[in-house]
């Protein structure tokens, strides 16, 4: 079944070593959650057994970030939080990559205050902003995919000057929506 | 609101019964009655209540801070410091509020005179957390506190964010707070 049917014979194949490792690093993607609010409980039902988050090698969530590299920031981040997000951020095992889920961790959500970050980009690097208040499994699981699918195409997360740069990828819907009734109807 | 406060409340007449020479002022709205007391006597007063036998105010269920600035009634002063207190034994409620007027600029984090009053942690150990976060977000400090801290925002922070002069969205705290990286984590 799956790979071993397509083996020849032989049972070898050739290919590059770079694509051995980046396939075994996008179905890897161990994630840490940094949940803080009503997004962590949709990150919870992502890992279960509904939507089944394991079915893309991310289910193992490691509440250490030594042994994670996806970080998914799920809620409003607090300015008294941000360093405690960033200290985790550093701590992550390269090559690591952000998911700022939900409407809060990207831009501050409805709690513009004087005690909430106005997006976690501005502090950290976000790879994939998945919408939503808060995003449905589906959406975080399209959000892990896309990473997948640049690890499958450039293996590496983008650097300038030593830096790590954002991927600054955003989450769409990948169907049309209907037309939408408007006002009352009789 | 044309319709008078119905003073009734049976602790109106134990305070004035208890203290015949001091003046207060009182208030009631919907059943919530209150009296208004002078700084200087939160403690005489506070330690009556909760040890008199009629009363046995035995619980400080909560300490608010209140910014009366732009009210569009006239208050005695700024701000105002609660006290919600419950009588677990005879099941009742009574309000006690300070008001204090500020002498010195409100906008940054300056400590001022004007703004002190008794703590009642001697009195209700419950009071000490609640006490810190009126002087976190109003800057009104209490007096022998055993351990006046912020309680919510970091030590450094540059103003008390609850009165009602400081912008919702802050002076930029949110916007130039430092950025972790490499060489200082």
């Amino acid at each position: 079944m799956g790979l071993e049917a397509a083996l020849p014979a032989e049972g070898f194949l050739t290919t590059q070593l770079r694509r051995v490792i980046n396939w075994s690093r996008r179905n890897s993607l161990w994630p840490m959650p940094f949940a803080t609010a009503c997004c962590g409980i949709e990150l919870m039902a992502t890992a279960s057994s509904r939507y089944d988050l394991a079915r893309f090698g991310a289910e193992v969530m490691r509440f250490s970030p030594r042994q994670s590299d996806l970080l998914i920031v799920a809620g409003r981040i607090a300015i008294k939080t941000m360093p405690v997000l960033q200290r985790i951020y550093q701590q992550m095992t390269e090559p690591k990559w952000v998911i700022s889920m939900g409407a809060c961790a990207s831009t501050g959500g409805v709690f513009d205050t004087y005690a909430v970050v106005q997006g976690c980009d501005q502090f950290i690097p976000v790879d994939v902003y998945v919408p939503g208040c808060p995003p449905r499994p589906e959406q975080l699981i399209e959000g892990v995919m896309m990473i997948q699918r640049y690890i499958d195409q450039e293996g590496m997360p983008p650097m300038d000057g030593g830096k790590r740069v954002g991927l600054g990828l955003a989450v769409a819907p990948t169907h049309a929506v209907r037309p939408q009734p408007v006002g009352l109807q009789y | 609101m044309s319709s008078k406060p119905n003073l009734d409340h049976a602790t109106f007449a134990a305070i004035k019964g208890r203290f015949p020479e001091k003046r207060f002022r009182a208030t009631e709205f919907r059943g919530d009655s209150t009296l208004i007391i002078e700084p200087a006597d939160v403690l005489t007063v506070m330690s009556f209540l909760r040890d008199d036998e009629r009363l046995r105010y035995s619980f400080l269920s909560d300490v608010a801070g209140v910014d009366y600035l732009n009210y569009p009634a006239k208050m005695p002063g700024r701000f105002a410091v609660v006290y919600m207190l419950e009588s677990q034994s005879r099941d009742d409620r009574f309000f006690v509020k300070v008001f204090l007027e500020p002498t010195l600029p409100t906008d940054g984090t300056i400590e001022d005179p004007a703004l002190w009053v008794d703590s009642v942690t001697g009195l209700w150990p419950g009071a000490e957390w609640m006490e810190r976060e009126v002087f976190d977000m109003f800057g009104i400090r209490f007096r022998n506190h055993p351990d006046l801290r912020r309680i919510l925002l970091w030590e450094a922070y540059p103003a008390h964010p609850l009165r009602k002069d400081y912008p919702l969205r802050g002076r930029g705290e949110r916007e130039t707070y430092r950025v972790v990286d490499r060489t200082t984590a």
